[in-house]
């Protein structure tokens, strides 16, 4: 679907209202290909709208969204959304299907052949760490909570989309795994080059992930820059985080 | 008991496989009509309220209401199957409908979101996610609503709809507990087993539905097809080819005697296989059932006809009477009325023999002093009717100290004996009367018409079978009072079956 596979996201002056409520306003932000984007901000400040306006499930009241140069408006949706990965905080996996079949549902959407399916799950299961043969045929339930999250990545990596979203994917971990997880997911980022946009309440989190971190206040996008950059930021918002990062976590 | 069952066995057979019939087929139906519904409100919940608001006024709807309702419906009303299956899909679709919107709507939305973020169309996503977590509460409400169906299928007995409602019904017109039970017992059975193995399947879609998505196929397919080997067995084992004339009756004794006499005469004087639809909800189905050729005809008493069909006042004219119900059947409604069976059956206000020496009372007008101590009870058409308990209470200026309790006609007479009730609207050839020790008040004033027994027949079938109406024109005149009492009390009180009753009757007349 896309030419190559460094994409860039673009957001075009967008704003989102809904029910006469402004969520989000003139935002504009270019992401670069292969960049990782952290958007950082309060809950309640607009950040997981920006995902979904990424992958269409919602579209700008004004302004564009481009993907690859192209607005949203004018991709398939259903085709948009496969190339897009999408992990969230509560990886949402499927309680019917087992882990191989989890991580193997967008490939079978785009109904590639089974063995090809089978020889992409050993792979994704390998790349996040987890044993093929001890993980493939377990069921979510049987699964510790860092162990689920590994498999939402792998899930979202299984038909290579070139765009990852990312919603407070390690939020609800402990914090040893959450240390773990964003070590070996920077490591991963790294070596494939995918476009991230991982949003999360955590500064630590944000500046250590983050190829530039970007702060939503009500709505704004108030400050983006690299962590340099962040941190000499006089916006009130971004001084309070900063703040943050004197106490113990 | 083992006796019964004995005689018995071919009809429960056949009984039973009507039913299932009627229960099966009204459940495909309503699963291919509730559980898209449920579907499409989950898609569109601006629909939901209406949609399950719907649902559930049909269910409140009390189910002899709603195949009452559906009598003057055409093409899916009338008597028989179509309309009992109407009535029952009616029933089972809120169960269905809501059990399916429930089950979609309580996915966890984080699961239901993820799948449409990732780039599945609606209809995967209802395939692949909604459907398989949703299969063990739609398959509770396809439970519900089958069970449901089993228990309100014995009413499709009172339309014509056959099923194992007929022996229900019977034995409550006939006061025949073996009767009742051999209705009873197996719409019970049926019930719980279909409960006991859809609960199964159930339980273990619980446990696989938050793991696995395929039911191991090879075990679906052998229920599968036990099940509908079973159900086929059944509905085979009872099946008789369709018949050609098909003969009603009114819901007590005498009409179940009259109807049979009617199908054994046809019967033996023709080779037209005959059906038998007995114990119908009233003079009003009957009717119309007869008008429509669903059933090729019954006996009706001419005083009923003038005045409950015809709507005329009621006169004391027997031969008038029965001229003008003649004349306005064939112009009206096409239908034949043939001569007097013999009898007239009159209703009888009858009370107490004790009470009738203690107070001296012979005619109604002497009761009409003492009524306000007691308390009546009456068949549901004689409080409805033109010629029954409004125009008597007017004509003798009868009152009572409460309403009148509206009673089946097969248990009034015991509930007169044993003092529950103290006057009642009986019939003058009704077997209990010596027997119970009651007494029949004189119609002084000449208020009831005259109720002469006549085979009504659809003209139309007559046409097509002539020999049927050779057949009934030999009944002219051959049953008098006493005999009409005699086998009235044969059936009630001995307890012979009718079918034997009538043999016999029709050998003594060398018919």
């Amino acid at each position: 679907m896309f030419e190559s596979q460094n994409v860039s996201v673009e957001f075009s002056d967008v704003s989102f209202d809904i029910n006469h409520r402004n969520i989000l306003s003139r935002l504009n932000i270019r992401i670069q290909e292969g960049e990782v984007l952290t958007l950082l901000g309060r809950s309640g400040s607009g950040k997981t709208t920006v995902l979904k306006l990424i992958n269409h499930l919602i579209q700008p009241t004004k302004g564009e969204v481009l993907i690859g140069g192209r607005t949203t408006t004018r991709w398939n949706e259903i085709e948009l959304r496969r190339n897009i990965g999408y992990v969230i905080q509560e990886t949402g996996l499927f309680p019917h299907f087992n882990v191989s079949q989890n991580i193997g549902l967008v490939p079978s959407l785009q109904k590639w052949t089974k063995p090809k399916i089978e020889s992409r799950v050993r792979e994704m299961l390998e790349l996040v760490g987890l044993d093929s043969k001890l993980f493939g045929q377990r069921y979510p339930d049987e699964l510790s909570g860092g162990q689920r999250q590994r498999v939402g990545v792998a899930r979202a990596l299984a038909a290579d989309p070139p765009i990852l979203i990312m919603d407070e994917p390690f939020a609800a971990l402990d914090p040893i795994t959450r240390l773990e997880l964003q070590q070996q997911f920077r490591a991963l980022q790294r070596m494939l080059g995918k476009t991230v946009i991982f949003v999360t309440h955590d500064i630590q989190e944000a500046f250590y992930l983050g190829n530039r971190i970007g702060l939503m206040h009500e709505g704004k996008l108030v400050t983006l820059g690299t962590r340099d950059e962040f941190l000499k930021s006089s916006h009130p918002e971004a001084r309070a985080f900063i703040a943050c990062l004197d106490y113990p976590t | 008991m083992f006796a019964f069952f004995n005689q018995y066995a071919q009809e429960i057979l056949l009984h039973t496989g009507e039913h299932l019939i009627l229960v099966v087929s009204a459940m495909v139906a309503a699963i291919i009509m509730g559980i898209p519904l449920g579907i499409f409100i989950t898609r569109k919940p601006q629909y939901a309220s209406l949609v399950l608001g719907i649902a559930n006024i049909l269910q409140t709807i009390p189910s002899l209401a709603i195949f009452g309702i559906l009598i003057s419906v055409p093409y899916l009303g009338g008597i028989g199957k179509a309309p009992a299956i109407v009535a029952l899909i009616l029933y089972a679709l809120l169960p269905l409908i809501r059990n399916t919107y429930i089950g979609i709507q309580t996915i966890d939305p984080a699961i239901r979101n993820t799948g449409k973020a990732m780039g599945m169309t609606d209809w995967q996503l209802l395939v692949q996610v909604d459907l398989p977590l949703a299969s063990a509460t739609i398959l509770s409400g396809v439970r519900v609503a089958t069970v449901i169906s089993v228990g309100i299928a014995t009413i499709a007995a009172a339309i014509g709809g056959g099923g194992l409602g007929v022996f229900i019904f019977r034995g409550i017109a006939t006061v025949n507990n073996q009767l009742i039970l051999a209705g009873a017992i197996p719409s019970a059975l049926i019930a719980l087993a279909v409960d006991y193995s859809l609960g199964l399947l159930e339980k273990r879609l619980m446990q696989r539905s938050s793991r696995r998505m395929k039911i191991r196929r090879r075990s679906a397919i052998i229920w599968g097809v036990v099940t509908t080997a079973i159900i086929a067995g059944i509905v085979f084992l009872g099946w008789q080819t369709p018949p050609q004339i098909i003969i009603g009756s009114k819901n007590f004794t005498e009409q179940v005697i009259l109807g049979e006499i009617l199908a054994q005469q046809i019967e033996s004087n023709t080779n037209l296989k005959v059906d038998r639809r007995f114990n119908l909800g009233g003079t009003f189905i009957c009717h119309e059932a007869v008008k429509a050729g669903q059933i090729s005809g019954y006996v009706e008493y001419t005083g009923t006809a003038f005045t409950a069909v015809l709507k005329q006042n009621p006169i004391s004219d027997s031969q008038a009477v029965y001229s003008k119900v003649k004349q306005d059947y064939a112009q009206n409604f096409n239908l034949e009325v043939f001569p007097s069976l013999g009898f007239n059956n009159t209703f009888a206000i009858t009370i107490r023999a004790e009470d009738a020496k203690r107070y001296q009372l012979k005619t109604i007008s002497d009761t009409a002093k003492y009524t306000e101590q007691w308390q009546a009870g009456f068949g549901y058409e004689f409080l409805e009717r033109a010629d029954g308990y409004k125009g008597l209470a007017k004509t003798y200026g009868l009152k009572f100290a409460k309403p009148p309790r509206q009673m089946e006609l097969g248990l009034m007479y015991e509930a007169l004996a044993k003092k529950q009730v103290d006057l009642i609207a009986g019939d003058s050839t009704n077997g209990l009367i010596p027997v119970l020790d009651l007494f029949i008040l004189q119609d002084d004033k000449k208020y009831f018409p005259p109720y002469q027994a006549v085979p009504i027949f659809n003209r139309q079938i007559l046409q097509k079978y002539p020999e049927v109406s050779m057949a009934i024109a030999k009944l002219e005149g051959l049953i008098s009072n006493e005999e009409m009492q005699k086998m009235n009390y044969a059936v009630d009180k001995e307890k012979i079956p009718v079918e034997t009753v009538v043999k016999n009757w029709l050998k003594s007349h060398s018919l």
